[in-house]
């Protein structure tokens, strides 16, 4: 008779320890792993992020917006705006000084709007490896 | 100020800056996360040149 691996469920770490990595990594990208004392790993996240987001603005790329309409223009509209935001202050400050852009046809626009939302996404990569850490999955 | 990157400097730039993300956040060791990062950042590379040509030769 074969036996059945069992799998147990990690539980979740308390609130208390993953929250303020994972708020302060959305925030400023790197930012969790500097408050986990990762600096090296911090250091590099935040320099690559940054550096992705700058690019984009810098080639003009759009921010999205939610938008309504068939399923397509949700999915991408909606998918685009979290994956910008999900860049904290680097997203808040670019559109608070006003250098959203609109979207343009082009290559090099097309690419930046691009850069954007990856910026996002990776940030989203760094908030759950700050989670991990945190929560001692992870050194 | 607008920026002017030409395809090749944009894929070469993403790859650069997402291998650095996934290299530092896959793995458990530095010296793993060094070689993941270069490998994706390989990967990314090989499917730069290689989807190119692919498009060189599919215009004709």
């Amino acid at each position: 008779m074969a036996e059945k691996e069992k799998t147990a469920k990690e539980p979740m770490p308390p609130l208390n320890v993953w929250l303020p990595p994972v708020a302060l990594g959305w925030l400023v990208p790197g930012g969790g792993h500097f408050l986990l004392k990762r600096t090296g790993r911090a250091l590099l996240l935040a320099a690559s992020i940054t550096c992705m987001f700058a690019l984009g603005l810098a080639m003009r790329g759009a921010m999205f917006k939610p938008q309504s309409g068939d399923i397509l223009t949700i999915l991408i509209n909606w998918g685009g705006f979290a994956g910008d935001i999900a860049s904290g202050i680097l997203y808040l400050l670019t559109t608070w000084l006003g250098y959203s852009q609109p979207d343009v046809a082009g290559q090099v626009h097309d690419y930046g709007t691009k850069f954007l939302v990856t910026a996002g996404l990776l940030n989203v990569l760094a908030m759950v490896d700050a989670y991990e850490i945190a929560g001692g999955r992870k050194s | 100020m607008k920026m002017n990157l030409s395809h090749f400097e944009a894929s070469f730039l993403f790859a650069l800056f997402t291998s650095v993300v996934l290299g530092v956040v896959s793995k458990r060791t530095d010296r793993e996360r060094l070689s993941y990062g270069l490998y994706v950042f390989g990967c990314f590379i090989v499917a730069l040149f290689g989807i190119g040509w692919l498009m060189y030769f599919g215009h004709g």
